[in-house]
């Protein structure tokens, strides 16, 4: 059977006439318990046979109010909370909330700190990945790629468990640096799992990415192309694989990502399959910066995690924003200071939330057994989405 | 007791029991393997507590199943909702006893064939016949659970049902070119009397048959009705309890068959390798029952290996692949098959011997491409680019 | 930065924030009596109690509306721009809702502003206009340039819905529409997104209480009196601590 042209919607022959026999589309509900919304998602389908003809998603299973939490914590106090957002990707969030409070502060973090928490959110961006591809396989039917993925998954939670004592919810950032050094030995434990890793990444795309049937069940699927991302505010890998080189470690650049080398894969053709080798490529990426900033932590030993942060955090009033490439896109945060040690406002730009929204656009037209493929594609973690 | 009492109301009645226990045993050991083996392929331990080697988790599984509840929804058509499973898991056990499992073999003086049912001279077609009866227990089971998702799963699965009978039935058909005849022991004897299995041959034949068979009994990359990640259970999501458990024996029953049937038609049913040959005579001493089940065993290694590596076809593509696809290659396999047969063995062993030496070229020719260079700078696919 | 003038330069004790305006205070709890106000407020007289040797300020607020940028968006639509400041290196411009969309499909169209990245909102209580709907804009085709819009809505007022000019608004401002109460005037489906259907009030709004409210009037409006719940002896009471 020839593999679907890419660059073209996988086109299905056009809904003929009138429902037949005076049948209705059934409405179907998907989720919120479901083996493959990753998480507490509803989506409230409306079907024509195997036709979907509009996907409505329903949010707001898995809110928590963390928002409204933020504003009765003091600064510091706040951190352990944006853990639990993109629980996937923990140190992200962490790190762009000490972003923002370190930008009203007007403080100036170590380069060694700067080093490591770059550092820690590569590794955190591999495995966020790398859980990305096992869910998304495992709900296409490939059920091998997700014992693959978390062999090596489990060695950076071990990492990450050494270093700050959480395999998931970090909380592995303060303002102004890190809560602790690193112990010694931890980075050749890092460059021992780095190293070889390319042949993980290998293994992984042995199994996929040359699979008739993988491609079969990606290519033309849920296409959203370059203007409509934009329209849409979807960031991330999805917008890369629209053909946007935007990545906001190249574009607003924050802590040493200007000293170091890597390069953004950018796509063709919108669909999920190549935001898959986007994503797939933004492993590989992750690992070259991984192993620069080895190089670097090990060419400049130094004791300083910290910069001068006063004891009591108060910024002053007044309003900022900053955001980070997490994972699944740009994640940022708006911080209201009123001069007290509480944010008076702290709101977060979830990507998830945001690329969401795309979803009925994208599932437009397709079948529901493309469903699965269109919410793989966009990568939410409910927790963000919900907050 | 009278020869007829014996021979036509005793025996088969044991027999049928057994097979019947046979396939419960079976489908539970089969179970104990498929983790085990999946878990290998997926670099992890399946079971290892229960029992040396977890052997005994499926005792334990069966168990509970048993004595689990045995959920029906409120709404759902009580007496339907019963004779689903069982419209599934009857024409399992029924193609099982059709299958010959060895030749005449003498116990406590009484001599009988190693074949639960007597040998028809149609034996081939009541299976393919019987086998089909699954259909209606897979639409009736959807159906009576008077829910979506069951409705969606039992509508799709009885679709590629029968839409993967046609390819089915047409490698078959070449099996009967071939030996000339429909009876599963007459095939068999076809093979030994030819001297060559009817796979090489019939290697398209086989390959057609063996994918139908995947399809037929609703196995990845064909699992679509049945698709956790998409409709919960397909059309076993209402079922709990024992009835589930006839579901899943079900499953593993049809997958046996198939492969039973791959065997007799394909692979020289009970019959040594390379039968006519004198000097290989040593390997007689391992009975015919052993070379009959160690190649049914190893085509359920076959299904097990493909369920760990393959994603799921969506339902269209299945179908696109089924009737665009198998059918065409189908028909033409036939038409090569029959011209081969006018020449009796001779065409057969040629026509096997030009098929062998094609895709042992394929694969080399495969094995030996250039590898496409991957690394953080260059990317596997044309589709994306890196971009410094 | 607000209308009002600032009362004094000191700061309260560290407390959740101040009922009135936000008040340039500086990092430090000592005054900081060097404070400059930004241009277009009167300076206020300088306290005279240098007692401890100045800490150093943070970053202060200074007048924007002299970029480029501000002074063509306050050319081409006239009377939108009410103030314009920058601060920690980032520009924002406070807009009168009234040329809200006006100005929004300026940015986008004229000026390249083509994506949105966040709108939300903030509370402040005890000030009039209660709430700021703050939009944060970013322009690929002008190096990277970002803008934040900010609209005042008083509590029980409207603000224009930008969903016209940016889609990606639409989820936006229904969760501000659920956490604040804002009504967005244009939007196609203004409705709640992460509280659950028939829930009743607004939790982030500043006078909803952290522990939340019971959960009886606030799903069944109709069986429980405003702001009630289940009685003490009622099974289904929860308690809230």
């Amino acid at each position: 059977m020839s593999e679907p042209t890419p660059g073209t919607v996988a086109q299905f022959p056009p809904l003929a006439g009138p429902p037949l026999l005076g049948l209705h589309e059934m409405e179907l509900n998907f989720g919120p318990q479901h083996p493959s919304t990753h998480g507490v998602l509803r989506l409230v389908l409306k079907v024509d046979g195997e036709r979907i003809v509009s996907a409505r998603p329903d949010v707001g299973y898995l809110h928590r109010g963390t928002e409204k939490l933020f504003e009765t914590e003091t600064f510091p106090m706040v951190i352990p909370h944006t853990d639990r957002m993109d629980y996937v990707a923990a140190s992200t969030n962490n790190h762009a909330y000490c972003l923002v409070v370190e930008k009203l502060l007007g403080v100036e973090v170590p380069k060694r700190a700067q080093y490591i928490r770059v550092l820690l959110d590569e590794m955190q961006r591999i495995s966020s990945h790398v859980l990305w591809l096992a869910t998304a396989a495992i709900d296409l039917g490939a059920i091998t790629p997700f014992f693959y993925t978390f062999r090596d998954r489990e060695v950076i939670l071990d990492l990450f468990e050494e270093y700050c004592g959480a395999r998931l919810t970090l909380n592995c950032m303060r303002i102004g640096g890190l809560p602790v050094d690193l112990t010694p030995g931890w980075l050749e434990k890092v460059r021992a799992f780095t190293e070889p890793f390319e042949k993980c990444i290998d293994e992984y795309e042995d199994l996929l990415t040359e699979n008739r049937i993988w491609k079969e069940r990606t290519v033309g699927i849920a296409v959203l192309d370059e203007k409509r991302c934009i329209e849409w505010g979807v960031t991330g890998p999805v917008l890369r694989a629209a053909g946007k080189a935007w990545d906001i470690r190249r574009a607003l650049p924050y802590e040493v990502y200007p000293e170091l080398q890597f390069d953004i894969p950018v796509g063709k053709n919108a669909d999920t399959y190549d935001r898959y080798l986007v994503r797939v490529a933004e492993i590989r990426q992750s690992r070259r910066i991984v192993l620069q900033c080895l190089d670097w932590l090990e060419k400049n030993p130094g004791t300083e995690i910290r910069g001068k942060v006063p004891r009591v955090i108060k910024p002053p009033a007044g309003e900022a924003y900053a955001c980070v490439e997490a994972p699944k896109g740009e994640l940022g945060f708006h911080l209201v200071a009123s001069g007290g040690n509480k944010p008076y406002r702290l709101h977060v730009r979830p990507p998830s939330f945001i690329n969401l929204q795309a979803l009925p656009e994208m599932a437009q037209g397709h079948l529901v057994g493309d469903l699965v493929a269109v919410i793989g594609t966009i990568d939410i973690v409910l927790g963000e989405v919900d907050r | 007791m009278s020869h007829t009492l014996l021979h036509n109301v005793l025996i088969p009645f044991l027999k049928g029991a057994i097979t019947v226990v046979a396939l419960g045993l079976a489908a539970g050991i089969l179970t104990w393997i498929e983790r085990r083996l999946l878990g290998r392929l997926q670099i992890r331990k399946g079971p290892n507590r229960v029992g040396p080697q977890g052997f005994f988790q499926w005792i334990a599984d069966t168990v509970k199943l048993v004595f689990k509840e045995d959920i029906v929804p409120s709404r759902a058509e009580k007496a339907l909702h019963l004779l689903g499973p069982l419209l599934l898991f009857v024409p399992a056990v029924v193609v099982l006893g059709l299958v010959p499992w060895g030749p005449e073999f003498t116990l406590f003086g009484v001599t009988t064939p190693l074949h639960a049912a007597a040998d028809l001279n149609v034996g081939l077609l009541l299976i393919l016949a019987v086998s089909t009866i699954g259909v209606y227990g897979i639409i009736l089971s959807g159906w009576a659970s008077n829910s979506k998702y069951p409705l969606l799963g039992g509508l799709r699965s009885a679709a590629q049902l029968i839409s993967y009978e046609v390819p089915m039935g047409l490698a078959v058909v070449s099996a009967i070119l071939m030996s000339g005849s429909l009876s599963m022991v007459e095939i068999i004897e076809a093979q030994r009397k030819a001297g060559v299995w009817f796979v090489f041959p019939g290697l398209i034949a086989f390959f057609l048959y063996f994918v139908s068979g995947v399809a037929e009994t609703n196995r990845t990359p064909f699992d679509l009705p049945e698709a956790e990640s998409e409709l919960v259970g397909g059309f076993h999501t209402e079922y709990s309890g024992f009835r589930w458990a006839v579901f899943f024996m079900s499953e593993y029953g049809n997958m046996i068959s198939v492969s039973a049937v791959a065997t007799t038609l394909f692979f020289g049913g009970w019959l040594r390798p390379f039968p006519n040959v004198a000097w290989l005579s040593f390997l007689d001493v391992i009975p015919a029952f052993f070379w009959f089940a160690g190649k049914v065993f190893l085509f359920l290694m076959v299904y097990i290996w493909f369920r760990a590596t393959f994603p799921r076809y969506r339902f269209d593509q299945l179908m696109a692949l089924g009737w665009k696809t198998l059918i065409p290659i189908s028909l033409g396999n036939l038409a090569l098959v029959a011209i081969a047969a006018l020449w009796g063995a001779a065409g057969l062993k040629v026509l096997g011997a030009v098929l062998v030496l094609l895709v042992a070229a394929g694969f080399i020719a495969v094995w030996m491409r250039p590898a496409r260079p991957r690394s953080s700078t260059t990317m596997a696919s044309p589709n994306v680019e890196v971009r410094a | 930065m607000t209308d009002e003038k600032p009362t004094t330069p000191e700061v309260p004790a560290p407390e959740p924030a101040p009922a009135k305006a936000v008040e340039p205070a500086a990092a430090a709890p000592k005054p900081a009596a060097e404070g400059a106000l930004p241009a277009a407020v009167p300076a206020a007289p300088k306290p005279a109690a240098p007692a401890a040797p100045p800490k150093p300020t943070g970053p202060k607020p200074t007048d924007a509306s002299g970029k480029p940028l501000i002074a063509a968006l306050a050319a081409a639509v006239p009377g939108a721009i009410l103030e314009a400041y920058e601060f920690v290196g980032e520009t924002t411009a406070k807009i009168a809702p009234e040329h809200l969309v006006q100005a929004c499909r300026y940015l986008k169209d004229e000026e390249g502003f083509t994506y949105l990245v966040d709108e939300t909102a903030v509370d402040w209580k005890d000030r009039q206009p209660r709430f700021d709907v703050l939009l944060l804009l970013h322009s690929f085709s002008r190096g990277q340039e970002r803008l934040r819009l900010k609209v005042g809505v008083a509590e029980d007022a409207a603000c224009p819905s930008v969903t016209c000019v940016w889609e990606t608004a639409n989820w936006m401002e229904r969760e501000a529409f659920d956490m604040y109460g804002i009504r967005f005037d244009g939007h196609p489906d203004l409705r709640r997104i992460l509280t659950w259907d028939g829930f009743q009030g607004h939790p982030l709004r500043k006078d909803f209480p952290i522990e939340g409210i019971d959960t009886g009037a606030a799903i069944y409006p109709d069986r429980f009196p405003e702001g009630g719940g289940p009685g003490p002896k009622d099974t289904n009471r929860k308690v809230l601590s």
